[in-house]
């Protein structure tokens, strides 16, 4: 597919199709977790709790991948791996907060405590989360194409080229983040049945 | 003297030209064919990424099995 012809740019325009998808699978795994904390508190349920801890363990390696590609990218767009710019600088610290939930989780041995204490963690993070990548650096200056008044990057893509190519990308990184959600799952499950 | 000095002049020209068309821009390998390099690097990144993660899952489910076995 054709991508807009842009200076500095260039070709790395197609890492949209890599880079923001993986922040898309991880905040879609962290929405998926959320949604069973609330239910684990309501329930009282293993399971509940056993999806809402695999689900942020996907979505951090997402993360991580999101921070890498990225930084590779802002080597060669922005000059520097880490030049400080907001959305940069929150993303890290919104993961910090969920290493901090996985690290609360390892830390409480009762296993009911260590349900109700994570899950209501977890409320917190989630929202503190969205504000971090979301609110915040769109109040900033930023590099990041559509915050602190720059362009989105749906303004350069004027033909609705890059679309065609970055739905489905993000809709198959996405379900290749759940997917593996589910096996991860799927395993602790059969470990907390059988051992 | 005079031809000497147009040359030197000429010269001297020419080096600002060559100067001009040094980017100071470097890494040049991965500057290089419109940057696609930096697309194939994140590419790599996430594959393997995504590969070390799932060889861990994959050892978690090998211990599992192993446990399962002898308690069988």
């Amino acid at each position: 597919m054709g991508v807009p012809r842009l200076a500095i740019l260039h070709e790395s325009i197609r890492n949209l199709y890599f880079h923001v998808p993986m922040w898309f699978a991880m905040i879609v795994l962290f929405s998926n977790s959320i949604y069973f904390s609330v239910k684990s508190l309501a329930t009282q349920s293993h399971e509940d709790d056993l999806k809402a801890v695999e689900s942020v363990n996907v979505g951090v390696v997402f993360g991580i991948l999101g921070l890498l590609t990225g930084m590779v990218w802002a080597k060669f767009a922005w000059g520097e791996f880490w030049s400080f710019d907001p959305k940069q600088n929150f993303s890290a610290i919104s993961l910090l907060l969920y290493f901090a939930y996985l690290i609360l989780r390892n830390a409480v041995d009762e296993e009911q405590k260590r349900a109700k204490i994570s899950a209501i963690y977890n409320i917190f993070a989630f929202p503190m989360m969205i504000v971090l990548i979301f609110v915040l650096p769109r109040l900033k200056d930023s590099l990041h194409p559509g915050n602190g008044g720059n362009p989105g990057f749906n303004m350069y893509d004027l033909d609705s080229r890059m679309r065609l190519v970055f739905h489905p990308a993000c809709l198959g990184w996405i379900l290749i983040g759940y997917w593996i959600y589910t096996i991860r799952y799927r395993i602790s499950a059969l470990a907390y049945k059988y051992l | 003297m005079r031809k000497i000095f147009l040359t030197l002049i000429l010269l001297i020209t020419t080096f600002q030209l060559f100067a001009q068309n040094n980017d100071i821009e470097m890494a040049d390998a991965l500057r290089s064919n419109g940057k696609i390099y930096i697309v194939v690097i994140s590419v790599v990144i996430i594959l393997v990424g995504l590969l070390i993660y799932l060889f861990a899952i994959d050892k978690r489910l090998k211990m599992l099995e192993k446990k399962s076995d002898a308690k069988n």
